[in-house]
């Protein structure tokens, strides 16, 4: 019987990726790599969507023959990367508007095929602003028509290069600059909440997956598997962001984790509207365990704790668990 | 310029009868130009659609005001629609009825013109017979030729088979032609 | 070879005929047959690899031909109206990487109210987008004037738009000559672009300027439109030669020599005014007018050539800046600064009511012997408006102003308020 082992890394030279066979290793790990994202940007000390944009885009570019062109929305990613006049962005990359990226990525896809270039793909770009927001419209069209563009969303879970404000994927209770800590409720709303992947999954495209920063074997397996098909593809990845979150740099990793853990961010895949494969929680946390470290929860436990708000909380993570089977 | 004003309902094929005789015109050589009015397109609303012909150049871009031919589709709109606004009595008066001017309330007002510039046609009759749907341009358009000899009847079937393919296009183009004879004959 | 065809269906022909490689399509009134007919086109196998896509907004479709031609294919939309604004963040952006994208504008008039019938009002509100704006009289200029804005747009590196009058063109059956490929192909050189994503040579494109580069960039848009006004009139010279016939260019004055008075507009309106400029002559009175083609980037110099030694200027619009007048006459204005003649502005057809000779004749009479109040407002219904002004004095809540219009002209059942 196979055993999966996972070994928690958060770079190249960590003890895990030593113990594994070369073809395991992650494309982080090789020497060879594109670096397609590389340094001199100008993101925050622990940005999560740097490091998991690294990775992506690495991958995609190894899954690619290095043959890829990266369409990006306006946001903190595309910012930091392109402080005039340096871009930090070693292939071919665009940025037009915020809402719009899917359908510039569609019309890239577009041009490659009008002239035959099959071997060139589309790799697309956003925030969760520009993804589940103002770019669901565009992101929506690109699934129906399935055209042959990865898009990925990195959720940092508010609008944070204009200043943390709220967004469709603001967790309930958290702060941000528009749902601030007072009142009651306090801090965001407990609304319904919008789910893209799984919005991706009821439009039957042939994949879609949920990945962390907590677990990037995991987060580049995926973008391989999405590369290895053709048509429209979503990966929707957990990526803290600790000014925005109010959280420490170095606590980027163990936050996405504990996200996992909790059950409030579950990892799946799903192939065609149907999920495929989970994640197991392999600890499980309660949800104060993760919501605490983060000031932008910080009202949920200071001065009193808000037993009922933590408790609303934890319902969302077991029902995402018993949905999920998160608990094998 | 010869200015052709046609009146009808939506769904009516008033708009193609516009254009096809522009086609028509340019396959004798002649400058054209049918446009509609515009009004809010749906089935039965009132339609009304234009075409000029012209040897030289057409550069003129309002609707019709003052007709050198009119042709009524529908009968029903006699009493609801303004539509002999601008019509001169030395023009052409078509309409498709099988009734008489006397009976569609008619008979005085076409006295006021040369009685080989007025007829009825029974555009819908015919339609149905070639066609097997009560769209009655064809043969108003046939008539027209005949009435008017502002362009021949070949030039019109010649324009009803470019716009409509295969058997619609010919089943079109003999009504047109019986359309056109009837009118000859009388 | 000659047809006699919808306009619509011309400029279609017109687009497939210069080979485009994207096209991307979101319907809306007026535009929609174009966009038809070339998906017709394009499933017929006629346009080669041209890849055809399905928007699902006007956004999205300018979104797509900008990820198109940035990846080097040779990328065409078209719109109208609120699709043009809809679309408008994507406009600037398209003219801002440089973008030689061609878009066509079936002209219609901006809600609310909505109206899908013709006026300028939406090409007006993006003219200072960046984009190269042209204005066709004729179904015929229109199919010309696409294919100089390929050629045009691809030179340059800009985009450009092609505005063409809703319904009146778009919708209207008239000859036009549809040229031969032969002849789009001697004219018209495969996309070669100043900038592509390409993995053998990537780039950034997009990126933040701030304010220590912003302004040098801007000033190299506005360059280009002023190297479009030689570009331009170079480009028409070749059309000619190519094919035979005069079109687009800057300017076309038409009468003016000797001319006292010149009429100034813009679209399928000249038609009407030659008719009347010609009526005019007749009549002994020397009437001129001009065309202009290219609204942006404005021809000031040619125009100035045109109206300097005329007695009266009289510009007929179709759009509207509320509180102001006209739009138009403000660049005729700037054109003809330091000179003294008088300057009338009409403002006409707006949401498509018809602009007659019988009217556009009465009111240039009346520019003539000085009694044309400014600006003029052709065939307004003045008891209409003023009925509606004492209704809205009387009662605070006077109702919605468009409905109580509509009631008023007998259009809407009931009585109005």
């Amino acid at each position: 019987m196979t055993q999966r082992i996972k070994f928690y890394q958060t770079g190249t030279f960590t003890i895990g990726n030593r113990l594994l066979d070369a073809e395991k290793r992650t494309v982080q790990a090789t020497l060879d790599r594109s670096n397609s994202l590389t340094s001199g940007h100008r993101a925050c000390q622990g940005c999560g969507e740097a490091l998991g944009a690294r990775s992506v885009v690495d991958a995609a570019m190894r899954a690619a023959n290095n043959r890829l062109i990266a369409v990006n929305a306006t946001g903190c990613l595309e910012v930091f990367s392109t402080p005039y006049p340096e871009s930090s962005w070693q292939l071919p990359w665009v940025h037009s508007l915020f809402g719009n990226a899917p359908a510039v990525a569609t019309g890239v896809m577009a041009a490659l095929r009008a002239k035959g270039r099959d071997d060139v793909r589309v790799l697309a770009q956003g925030g969760d602003g520009g993804t589940v927001d103002i770019g669901f419209g565009c992101l929506s069209g690109m699934f129906e028509r399935n055209d042959d563009v990865l898009y990925v969303c990195y959720d940092n879970e508010a609008y944070m290069n204009t200043g943390v404000q709220r967004s469709s994927r603001t967790p309930p209770a958290a702060r941000t600059a528009t749902t601030p800590a007072v009142g009651d409720p306090a801090g965001n709303v407990f609304g319904q909440g919008k789910n893209p992947a799984l919005i991706a999954m009821a439009h039957g495209i042939p994949y879609v997956a949920t990945a962390s920063v907590a677990d990037l074997h995991d987060l580049e397996a995926k973008v391989m598997t999405a590369m290895a098909v053709h048509g429209a593809r979503y990966i929707h990845v957990h990526v803290p962001c600790p000014l925005g979150w109010g959280a420490q740099p170095r606590d980027t990793i163990r936050l996405a984790r504990l996200a996992v853990e909790t059950g409030l961010f579950p990892l799946f895949a799903a192939e065609h509207g149907e999920v495929i494969d989970t994640t197991p929680i392999r600890d499980k946390r309660p949800v104060a365990e993760y919501l605490e470290p983060q000031r932008r929860f910080a009202h949920l436990f200071r001065p009193e704790r808000n037993d009922e708000a933590l408790a609303s909380i934890q319902r969302i993570a077991d029902r995402n668990i018993e949905k999920f089977g998160l608990l094998g | 310029m010869f200015q052709v004003r046609i009146h009808g309902r939506g769904g009516q094929g008033v708009v193609s009868a516009a254009e096809i005789l522009s086609v028509a015109a340019f396959l004798e050589g002649e400058h054209a130009q049918a446009f509609p009015s515009f009004g809010s397109e749906r089935m039965g609303a009132p339609v009304v659609a234009f075409c000029r012909i012209d040897d030289k150049e057409i550069r003129l871009r309002e609707p019709v005001m003052a007709p050198d031919a009119l042709i009524v589709q529908d009968p029903t709109l006699l009493h609801q629609v303004d539509l002999f606004s601008g019509l001169d009595t030395r023009g052409y008066l078509l309409i498709n009825t099988t009734r008489s001017y006397r009976d569609l309330g008619l008979g005085d007002y076409v006295t006021r013109f040369p009685p080989h510039h007025i007829c009825t046609v029974a555009a819908t009759e015919w339609a149905r017979e070639y066609v097997g749907r009560p769209v009655p341009n064809a043969a108003l358009l046939g008539a027209f030729a005949a009435v008017t000899r502002r362009v021949k009847l070949e030039s019109v079937e010649a324009a009803i088979r470019e716009k409509f393919p295969g058997k619609i296009g010919d089943g079109n183009a003999r009504a047109a032609a019986k359309a056109y004879d009837s009118i000859r004959t009388n | 070879m000659l047809k006699q065809v919808e306009g619509s269906f011309a400029v279609a022909e017109a687009i497939a005929l210069c080979r485009p490689e994207v096209i991307c399509a979101y319907p809306i009134t007026a535009q929609t047959h174009i966009v038809e007919r070339l998906s017709a086109l394009v499933r017929a196998g006629e346009l080669g690899n041209c890849q055809y896509i399905n928007v699902e907004s006007e956004f999205a479709a300018l979104s797509v031909a900008i990820g198109a031609s940035a990846a080097g294919a040779r990328a065409y939309t078209a719109t109208s109206s609120q699709g043009l604004l809809f679309m408008t963040e994507a406009v600037y952006n398209a003219a801002g990487l440089g973008l030689p994208i061609v878009m066509t504008i079936g002209n219609r008039a901006i809600g609310a109210p909505i109206n899908i019938w013709n006026d300028h009002s939406d090409s007006m509100a993006l003219r200072d987008a960046g984009w190269i704006q042209f204005h066709a009289e004729t179904n015929q200029e229109a199919v010309d004037l696409h294919i100089q804005a390929f050629r045009l747009a691809e030179r340059l590196s800009v985009p450009v738009m092609v505005c063409e009058d809703g319904f009146i063109l778009t919708h209207a059956y008239e000859r036009v000559d549809i040229p031969s490929r032969e002849q789009v192909d001697a004219y018209l050189p495969p996309f070669e672009p100043v900038q592509v994503l390409d993995p053998s040579d990537p780039i950034t494109m997009g990126a933040m300027v701030g304010p220590e580069a912003f302004a040098e960039v801007r000033y190299l848009a506005h360059h280009k439109h002023l190297q479009a006004l030689d570009v331009i009139p170079e480009h028409a010279a070749e059309f000619a030669r190519v094919f035979g016939r005069d079109s687009g260019g800057l300017i076309q004055p038409y009468r003016c020599e000797g001319a006292e008075m010149v009429i100034v507009a813009l679209g399928s309106v000249l038609g009407t005014i030659k008719d009347v400029v010609d009526e005019m002559r007749d009549d002994g009175d020397t009437v001129g007018a001009v065309k202009i083609v290219s609204f942006r980037p404005f021809p000031m110099q040619a125009l100035r050539a045109v109206l300097e030694n005329a007695k009266r200027v009289v510009v007929v619009e179709k759009c509207l800046a509320d509180g102001l007048g006209g739009i138009v006459v403000g660049s005729v204005r700037m054109a003809l600064r330091g000179l003294s003649m008088p300057i009338h502005t009409i403002i006409a057809g707006l949401g498509g009511r018809a602009i007659t000779k019988a009217s556009l004749r009465r009111a240039f009479d009346a520019a003539a012997a000085d009694k044309l109040d400014d600006p003029h407002f052709l065939d307004l219904d003045r008891e209409v408006v003023n009925r509606e002004l004492a209704r809205t004095r009387e009662r605070r809540r006077s109702g919605p102003i468009a409905e109580n219009i509509l009631r008023e002209i007998g259009l809407v059942g009931g009585k109005p308020v």
